[in-house]
């Protein structure tokens, strides 16, 4: 396969390159990089004004379902679904059944990933950090890490034992590997659908406080100053005081990175009021000052990563009353669009930093290998129509799952294509 | 006169005129209560059906009068989860009733927002009689019609609601329906027992009784769940009944007579003394008789509203 892709827009914030370039790709490898190159015939030629050729984008907190729970989502219709989303990469959750606290179930979605759609989405696990994701018994983090398990990760439950957690970081910095914490403490959030606030106090609502977020990061990033050498991740920060507390560990040093779903910086507990249980995901929707703080928490470099936190449910799953229906939305294929819409159209970032945000900076937190476009390379990329205006139709998504607030929204800018492993693949 | 909505789910957001509404249709059938034949024809041929998935005696009779008064047919479904416990949903259960051609729902439900869902899965008019902590419009009403039938108008009221706010969807709907119609209203209790941002809805905060009965023209005392004690929100029914329980001692520096209201069923000497309860400006017993009239009222305006 010959592919000469022209007058794209070639932004790679690695090697510090935004300029209009051709690119020639023949069997996955990146041939050539220059201005206005020749081809002969044998290259099929693919027109790239206006557009951007970024390095492949990865989504570092998918739940692909797989094993256990396959009414919800595959691995196969996951990786469709980031695919169409415009994604190289997935990192999935273990909150599957079983767990993914074994080497044979990380082995099994590795293997998985690589058979479907002929390998364009590289699935990389996350692990549990201990047993069942109970929090109470170390998982086999050296045997998790040696079949392939790119991080730790409890996620959908905290690790709430601070004896558990220092454990974790202690023995997972010998591989270098993040552990990654759904920051919530339960004694506060226990029995709770959204934030806890003037909404749900209108709405008679059970309520997720902010500070049970922010309590159980703090409380890591003592841990963290403590242990020295370990490397923590926030999942999906949602409140200004998690920014906060962030931004200071930052300064101060410590190894902290955190992410935060398209969700959080674009919606506001406001939606609740309408019972939609599509609507209702943990961390909750929290307030404007919140959504303004994530947006101000990306642009200063305290919010390393925009991940989805995709989270597939069916439809009689979520259709039920509110308190009962479960936590979490799809996210993989709008995650581009509410970016660009809500971040680079708003002036929050260029879109050079919305680019390391889906791509290097995740690789970095994870140690993946780096992306770099250039002759050489393996292509592995994500070609972006930044102002190319769309509804969302949920409907018209490639997972399983449809449960999605963002249903008739408009939204500007999409991904038109992916190439990975030899793959190419055109939207 | 027509209602706004062909769903009674709330008192938020509703128009003052609609409630204005309901409870000038509710004196007219507060009349049709003291004839010696209690019936009227209205709603002849419609089919009601009380699904009831908590366990109420009173707002379940208090519906069915009000229902068979006005002629409909009527069909109880009560429950405590049984349905859900065998693995059905609320819409599937609801679905199926509505299959039989019913026309309308009263619901009672232990989550928030039931009625609002259910209100978009079923074509019949859904009248919400408590969505778990949140509205409870009819007893609302109820409690506003009491109000103006004894003081002539809402406008200018001050209303304390004393006890658990976090939990009431009574004190909810009262403080919608009240604010709307231009009361003041205060909330009274242990801290434990507010809601966060309670005072952004417009009502003011207090923690003692003594403090807000001054200028209080009635309080709605709510009843006290003993198993809030046991999740920790406060110590014990000794302590919450000295120190939030509503008694001659702690009313006595009102500057004008209180008038005491309750939604039931009581905890006599426990939130409410039983002296204040029996006493003579106790109208518990009229909000018992106006709750048949409200709800007549309700059924009457959504019922033959088509």
């Amino acid at each position: 396969m010959k592919l000469h892709l022209k007058n794209g827009r070639v932004i790679d914030p690695l090697t510090g390159t935004d300029e209009i370039l051709d690119l020639q790709i023949v069997n996955g490898i990146i041939e050539k990089v220059g201005k206005s190159l020749s081809s002969d015939k044998t290259f099929q030629n693919v027109d790239l004004r206006d557009k951007i050729i970024a390095p492949g984008f990865i989504d570092m907190h998918v739940h692909l379902r797989e094993p256990g729970f396959e009414h919800k989502e595959t691995i196969e219709s996951g990786v469709l679904s980031a695919r169409e989303g415009g994604f190289t990469a997935v990192c999935c959750m273990p909150n599957t059944e079983p767990t993914i606290d074994d080497e044979s179930v990380v082995r099994y979605v590795i293997e998985k990933g690589k058979s479907v759609w002929n390998g364009i989405v590289d699935v990389y696990p996350i692990a549990a950090a201990t047993k069942g994701r109970k929090g109470e018994e170390l998982a086999p983090i050296a045997e998790l890490v040696s079949a392939g398990a790119v991080a730790l990760s409890d996620d959908g439950s905290p690790i709430s034992s601070a004896g558990m957690m220092r454990r974790v970081l202690e023995y997972s910095s010998m591989y270098g590997i993040p552990v990654i914490q759904h920051a919530e403490e339960p004694t506060l959030s226990y029995g709770g659908s959204m934030n806890e606030g003037y909404v749900s106090t209108r709405l008679g609502m059970p309520g997720i406080p902010s500070i049970a977020e922010e309590m159980m990061v703090a409380r890591d990033l003592l841990l963290l100053r403590y242990l020295e050498k370990a490397k923590y991740h926030v999942a999906h920060i949602s409140t200004k005081g998690t920014v906060e507390i962030v931004r200071h560990a930052k300064r101060e040093g410590l190894t902290v990175t955190c992410e935060v779903t398209p969700h959080h910086f674009t919606l506001t507990d406001d939606v609740v009021s309408s019972f939609d249980t599509n609507t209702k995901m943990n961390p909750p929707l929290r307030r404007t000052d919140d959504v303004v703080a994530m947006k101000e928490g990306l642009r200063d470099g305290t919010i390393d990563v925009i991940a989805t936190d995709h989270a597939p449910h069916t439809v009689d799953e979520k259709e039920v009353e509110y308190t009962q229906a479960p936590f979490g939305i799809v996210g993989l294929e709008t995650a581009v669009g509410l970016s660009i819409t809500g971040l680079v159209d708003e002036g929050y970032l260029s879109i050079s930093q919305l680019i390391e945000k889906f791509s290097a900076n995740p690789r970095r937190i994870l140690s993946l290998p780096t992306i770099k476009i250039a002759a050489g390379e393996r292509a592995n990329l994500t070609l972006l129509d930044p102002t190319f205006e769309w509804t969302v139709d949920v409907n018209s998504f490639s997972s399983k799952s449809k449960n999605s607030p963002f249903g008739g929204k408009r939204l500007r800018g999409k991904a038109i294509g992916v190439i990975n492993n030899g793959v190419v693949h055109f939207l | 006169m027509k209602l706004q909505s062909r769903h009674l789910l709330g008192l938020d957001g509703m128009p003052k005129d609609d409630i204005q509404l309901i409870l000038d249709t509710a004196v007219s059938f507060k009349e049709v209560l003291e004839r010696p034949i209690k019936k009227v024809p209205p709603l002849q041929g419609k089919t009601i059906v009380n699904l009831f998935f908590e366990a109420s005696t009173r707002t379940r009779i208090s519906f069915e009068l009000a229902e068979r008064r006005l002629s409909a047919d009527v069909v109880n479904f009560t429950t405590s989860g049984s349905s859900v416990s065998k693995g059905e949903t609320l819409k599937d259960t609801a679905r199926n009733i509505e299959a039989m051609k019913i026309d309308m729902v009263v619901l009672r439900h232990s989550a928030p927002g039931a009625s609002h869902f259910l209100s978009r899965v079923v074509d019949a008019n859904v009248i919400n009689a408590g969505d778990g902590g949140h509205e409870h419009p009819t007893q609302a009403l109820l409690d506003m019609f009491t109000l103006w039938e004894k003081f002539g108008t809402l406008k200018g009221l001050h209303v304390c609601i004393v006890g658990d706010i976090s939990h009431s969807r009574v004190a909810l709907s009262n403080i919608f329906g009240l604010l709307t119609m231009g009361a003041r209203v205060s909330v009274c209790g242990p801290a434990t027992l507010m809601p966060r941002d309670i005072e952004k809805l417009g009502v003011d905060v207090y923690h003692r009784l003594e403090d807000v009965v001054p200028s209080v023209d009635a309080l709605n005392v709510l009843r006290i769940q003993l198993e809030r004690q046991k999740s920790g929100l406060f110590p014990s029914l000794r302590e919450y009944q000295r120190y939030f329980g509503v008694t001659k001692e702690k009313i006595a520096k009102a500057s004008k007579p209180i008038t005491i209201m309750h939604p039931g069923p009581i905890n006599r000497d426990v939130e409410l003394s039983a002296d204040l309860a029996d006493g003579e400006h106790s109208v518990i017993l009229q909000q018992v008789t106006n709750g048949v009239a409200i709800r007549m009222a309700v059924l009457y305006l959504l019922g033959t509203m088509n």
